[in-house]
């Protein structure tokens, strides 16, 4: 179907750049190519960027600032997070650890909670702003091929070739053009995880006060144990304006292996008397559930090729605990742009060229943190007891420790020592309990 | 000689997903997703359509908040020439009085540059559900009226007229109308294409225009919420229903249970074979049950 | 138009009609019109607008359903319908009289017509409203109406213009009982309109019969996305029979292209208000409740305990659509006792009840 153009002029030449996936990787990449002058595409399968996206939590200030510098002021933010807690559960008892700053409220701030849905709209206008051209509800089917590099991208619309010197790949986990680009085999369910969860709304005045915020900060509670029915994985909660999202991540396989439904471990989640607590009263707004790659380091493809590279979550480029994925991204596809940009100096986009991008990815801390957290998803699949035994012993040591009987404290502490050592030596515990910190921390 | 046209394109809330606080009695309005109102993406359509076959230009038109630029984005995705936002503080709180007020001083202004023969509409938005806004525009402008149209005939140049089907509740009606006419389509009228990839390019490079009150000739007092004679009083959750009675056919047998629901409805008067409103229950009917 | 007049002026209900028939909902607005006019002090009137002798007829017909006056306005260019010429005689009649409310159905006609005359008259019109009654202290007409597809209801008043415009869907008010020779005041005017009128019919093609009417039926039996086929709505053909019927659909069902649009009940399809509905299939959507939510009686079927449709419905059924409408279709014959053995009736037909394509070829099936 050809359609008189009236008076506008028909897409002329190829674009410098395609990205494929309008996330927090994509949109960067596409932030970064505008501002250095490269015409960069970005193309979207959703409505609109964002709108495949449940995601409610943590942006990290330093790497978006890099991207949109002083975002919070313009963008969709919900709360600066001043308040993290880490709590081990079991049954009824919880086990808390929690870090607060006053700092983190101010500028330049740490963390914020978003909406994903709101924020990667308004990132992609921050994008359009800057001159990248974002196409939506266009779905990217193949890749083109000049003999052995990677040319462009086809997409399901009709006249839907699209030529680029480049192409980035940032379609998110399950990335199949990774795959057609020769970079990867595919992911296994073991390197995935699914993730179930709920936004609640609950009065401004009532998150303050459960959380003990001052007025417009936000807290991020990480939860583990008995919580996801011994399946590794992890509960989470994280204040918005008016709204808290609620959620439970766990490894796909061994949920599979366990033939609960995800939907209950988060009704058993939400159940945990003190979670219960927090939530009391407040309504569901949503409900949604979404896969992320877990593989971290190990499921990582090569990330580039000849004519094309690979950023964020169809990287791989996930922390273990999922909560630092978006970060991972916007920095990614920022030296993914970065890489790009130097390329078209040199007017070639070869593997040698592109082979830059690794270079600064294994300087920048993606790679340093990736790798430092590799073994940590195998680590939690062979210890099963990080989320069963160990809140156990814990909760009840403590409740022992508290209770107020006929003990000394000093006959206390033996008696407390020796059931939790009947448990587990007390050496391998504290190694356990060292990695399980540096993972979620 | 070529036909020009406006398209009215809404910017609506998904209604599928809009609730009513049950508590405060307000609209949520947290998260809800806006779409272009689907019966508009039929008049964008029908307007492509007449563009292809007689030449011409297109403008869409929308008023209503600056996020409204969005829905314009994507009909120019569809091949659409123009694009006007009419998007002012002033133009808020508008009922379908002050808005086709404000839109037929935005055609004015756009037939001043130049003529403008059709002005389509959807044949109802789907948040407000009125329908209202295409025939207040077709009289504020003088033109022609035809609404609900189910097809599109034939534009005659020389004479100036269109033919078009109108989906009547008893049958069609194929009617003639002078140009300029203002039409309200429905969905059955056309099916949308999907744009090629080159023409989205070209929208996503494509500016929309934003109009405020001072670039149409307009009053003030006629205008939003002050030019909208409409209150809203109240809003609320539509009334419940008792949930009924409930038979499983797992516990009893599907003849079994029809006999029982047939004893339930001959019990309140229904009675078989026809004529029913002759039975009992036609009487209990509440009038106007306010 | 000035407000706060001393007297209130009257309730008025515009007459939709062919010519010689009027359209069920102006004698079903005539009831609500008559109610009004009692709280407000004043009286209900019908308006007659187009061409030759019936507005004596209608007028009778408008007096026997509770209209006090009636006002029938007689011109050539009136018929057939068109927008603008009736929008001028009605604009013209409202000037002069002062009516304190006017009411139209919400039909393509009504919409259309009312639209037109509310803009001409810089005044508020509500539309598709569902409930009307009179402010007992402001003397305001509340309108209530369902919006935003039907998730939330809001009451509009039009404080400050008058008339107080309104529309109402066919079926949402019950008919008044007539009163056999009941009289009123006619007032007979001849409008001033020009000849040429800018849109004319050139041809009408009425629905073929067989498309026995959603309005007005007592009975109606839908069927949804549940049905999975089109040959099996004529088993809902069936059971409607049986019940005096005719078939309805969800929009499901129509999207699926089982079935007509023009059976569509719903937000976009239209409203009904029979005795009896039957939901088979249908997994209850807020835009299908909009349409069907005032029947008398709802029964639904549907294998899905936890179906929406199953919250208002009088009478659920939990199962299988393909073994309880048999089931129904042999109960109701059961109860038929005496009349004819239907089994070989059903089997040749298809064209008295939901007369579709579909059932003519797959009829001996
Ligand atoms: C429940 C949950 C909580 C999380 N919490 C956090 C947190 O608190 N903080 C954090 O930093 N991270 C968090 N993450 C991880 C984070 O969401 C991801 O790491 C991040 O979104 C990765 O960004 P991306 O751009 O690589 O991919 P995505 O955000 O997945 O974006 C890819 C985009 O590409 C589009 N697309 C895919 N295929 C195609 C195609 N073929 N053609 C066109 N378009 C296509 C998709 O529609 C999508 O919009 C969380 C994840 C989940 C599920
Ligand atoms: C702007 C807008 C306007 C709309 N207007 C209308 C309208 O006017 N009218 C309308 O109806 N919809 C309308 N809709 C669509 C509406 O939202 C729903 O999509 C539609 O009503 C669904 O149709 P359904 O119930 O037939 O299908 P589904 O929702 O798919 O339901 C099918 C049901 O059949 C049941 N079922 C399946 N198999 C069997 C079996 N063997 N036995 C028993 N039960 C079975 C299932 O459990 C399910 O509940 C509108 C939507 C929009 C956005
Ligand atoms: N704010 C608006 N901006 C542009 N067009 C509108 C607006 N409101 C209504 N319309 C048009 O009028 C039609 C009918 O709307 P409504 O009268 O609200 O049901 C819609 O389908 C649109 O084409």
């Amino acid at each position: 179907m050809t359609l008189p153009l009236g008076d506008r002029q028909p897409a002329k030449g190829r674009f410098d750049a395609i990205v494929v996936g309008g996330g927090p990787a994509g949109l960067s990449a596409a932030c970064t190519l505008a501002d250095g002058g490269s015409r960069v595409c970005v193309i979207e399968r959703g409505d609109w960027p964002g709108s495949k996206n449940m995601m409610g939590g943590l942006i990290f200030a330093q790497p978006t600032s890099k991207v949109v510098p002083e975002f919070w002021k313009r963008g969709p933010v919900e709360r600066p997070v001043t308040r993290r807690e880490l709590w081990i559960t079991t049954g009824d008892a919880a086990f808390k650890g929690a870090y607060e700053s006053t700092d983190f409220g101010v500028e330049p701030y740490n963390a914020f909670t978003v909406f994903r849905s709101r924020f990667d709209k308004w990132l992609a206008g921050e994008a359009r702003a800057k001159g990248a051209v974002i196409l939506t509800e266009t779905l990217v089917e193949d890749l083109l091929w000049d003999g052995e590099r990677v040319a462009g991208v086809r997409t399901g619309r009709s006249e839907g070739d699209l030529e680029a010197d480049v192409v980035i790949i940032a379609e998110g986990a399950n990335s199949f053009l990774t795959e057609k680009a020769g970079l990867c085999q595919g992911a296994e369910s073991g390197s995935l995880a699914l993730a179930v969860k709920e936004v609640l709304a609950l009065p401004k005045e009532k998150i303050e006060d459960r959380f003990s915020l001052e007025d417009g900060a936000g807290a991020a509670y990480e939860i583990i144990g008995e919580i996801t029915d011994g399946i590794p994985g992890t509960g989470f909660i994280y204040t918005n304006k008016d709204t808290v999202s609620i959620g439970v991540g766990v490894i796909l396989k061994d949920m599979v292996n366990r033939a609960g439904a995800a939907y209950n471990l988060l009704e058993r989640f939400k159940a945990q008397p003190q979670v219960r607590r927090l939530i009391a009263g407040a309504s569901p707004r949503e409900y949604t559930a979404h896969l992320i790659p877990e593989g971290g380091y190990r499921g990582m493809p090569r990330l580039y090729g000849d004519g094309v590279l690979v950023a964020g979550d169809a990287a791989s480029m996930v922390n273990a605990v999922f909560t630092e994925g978006a970060n991972l991204a916007l920095l990614s596809g920022r030296i993914a742009a970065q890489t790009v940009l130097r390329a078209s100096e040199f007017g070639t986009f070869g593997c040698e060229t592109l082979s830059y991008y690794g270079g600064l990815l294994e300087d920048s801390l993606i790679m340093k943190d990736l790798k430092q957290y590799k073994n940590v998803m195998p680590l939690l699949s062979s210890h099963l007891h990080f989320f069963g035994l160990y809140p156990e012993i814990a909760s009840a040591a403590v409740k022992e420790f508290l209770t107020v009987d006929s003990l000394s404290k000093a006959d206390k502490h033996k008696l407390i020592m020796k059931l939790v050592r009947s448990q587990r030596p007390s050496r391998k515990m504290i190694k356990d309990l060292y990695e399980a910190w540096r993972a979620i921390s | 000689m070529a036909i020009n046209s406006v398209v009215c394109v809404k910017q609506v809330p998904d209604t599928t997903q809009v609730r009513i606080d049950p508590e405060t009695g307000s609209l949520i309005r947290h998260g809800l997703p806006s779409v272009v109102n689907p019966f508009d993406l039929h008049a964008v359509e029908a307007a492509l359509r007449l563009r292809d076959i007689y030449g011409g230009r297109v403008t869409a038109l929308s008023m209503g908040p600056p996020q409204a630029e969005e829905s314009l984005r994507k009909v120019l995705g569809f091949g659409v020439n123009r694009a006007v936002l009419l998007s002012d503080r002033a133009f808020a709180g508008a009922d379908t009085l002050a808005t086709t007020y404000a839109l037929a001083a935005a055609i004015r202004k756009i037939a001043a540059e130049e003529p403008v023969d059709l002005v389509i509409c959807g044949k109802q938005s789907i948040d407000g559900d009125t329908g209202q806004v295409g025939p207040g525009l077709a009289h504020r402008l003088g033109m022609s009226q035809v609404t609900y149209i189910c097809g599109l005939e034939e534009i005659d140049l020389e004479a100036r007229t269109i033919k078009a089907w109108r989906q009547l509740e008893t049958g069609r009606e194929l009617l003639e109308a002078k140009l300029p006419a203002a039409l309200t389509i429905t969905e059955t009228c056309n099916r949308i294409r999907y744009a090629s990839l080159p023409d989205l390019i070209a929208a996503a490079e494509q500016p929309v225009e934003i109009w405020g009150v001072d670039d149409i000739e307009v009053e003030r007092e006629h205008l939003g919420l002050k030019g909208s004679p409409t209150r809203v009083n109240k809003i609320f959750a539509p009334p419940v229903r008792e949930r009924g009675e409930i038979f499983a056919a797992a516990d009893s047998s599907a003849a079994e249970v029809a006999a029982t629901v047939f004893d339930r409805l001959a019990l309140r008067g229904v009675t078989l074979g026809g004529n029913g409103r002759s039975t009992s229950i036609a009487d209990s009917k509440p009038v106007g049950d306010t | 138009m000035a407000a706060n007049l001393k007297k209130p002026g009257e309730v008025w209900v515009v007459v939709e009609h062919t010519g010689s028939e009027a359209a069920a909902v102006s004698w079903e607005l005539l009831g609500v019109a008559k109610k009004l006019s009692a709280e407000l002090g004043t009286r209900p009137a019908a308006v007659i607008i187009g061409d030759g002798d019936h507005g004596k007829t209608l007028s009778e017909q408008a007096f026997s359903f509770g209209a006090e006056a009636a006002y029938v306005a007689d011109h050539p260019a009136l018929t057939p319908f068109t927008a603008e010429p009736h929008s001028q005689a009605l604009a013209a009649l409202a000037r002069k009289h002062n009516p304190e409310v006017i009411l139209l159905g919400a039909t393509t006609k009504g919409r259309d017509l009312a639209s037109a005359v509310a803009t001409d008259l810089e005044t508020g019109l509500t539309a598709d409203c569902t409930e009307l009654g009179i402010d007992p202290e402001t003397k305001l007409l509340r309108q209530t109406r369902p919006a935003f597809g039907g998730n939330i209801m809001a009451t509009i008043i039009s404080p400050d213009t008058r008339p107080q415009m309104a529309t109402v869907r066919p079926g949402v008010f019950a008919r008044p009982e007539p009163v056999a020779g009941a009289s009123g005041e006619l007032i007979a005017t001849k409008p001033k309109l020009a000849k040429d009128q800018p849109v004319r019919q050139l041809q009408f093609i009425p629905d073929p019969e067989d498309e026995a009417s959603l309005q007005g039926a007592d009975v109606i039996v839908s069927g949804g996305r549940g049905m999975r086929q089109a040959k099996n709505f004529i088993m809902l053909g069936e059971l409607a029979r049986e019940l005096g019927g005719v078939v309805g659909a969800s929009r499901g069902a129509v999207d699926a292209g089982w079935v007509s649009a023009r059976h569509q009940v719903g937000q976009t399809g239209q409203t009904v208000r029979p005795i009896l509905y039957i939901a088979v299939g249908i997994s209850g959507a807020i835009q299908h409740l909009t349409g069907m939510q005032h029947s008398d009686i709802i029964v639904a079927i549907n294998n899905d305990p936890d179906a929406p449709i199953f919250d208002i419905a009088d009478y659920g059924i939990v199962g299988d659509l393909f073994e309880i409408v048999p089931a129904m279709i042999a109960e109701a014959r059961k109860r038929k006792d005496g009349k004819a053995a239907p089994a070989s009736k059903i089997d040749t037909g298809g064209g008295e009840t939901g007369g579709e394509d579909f059932l003519e070829s797959e009829a001996s099936a």
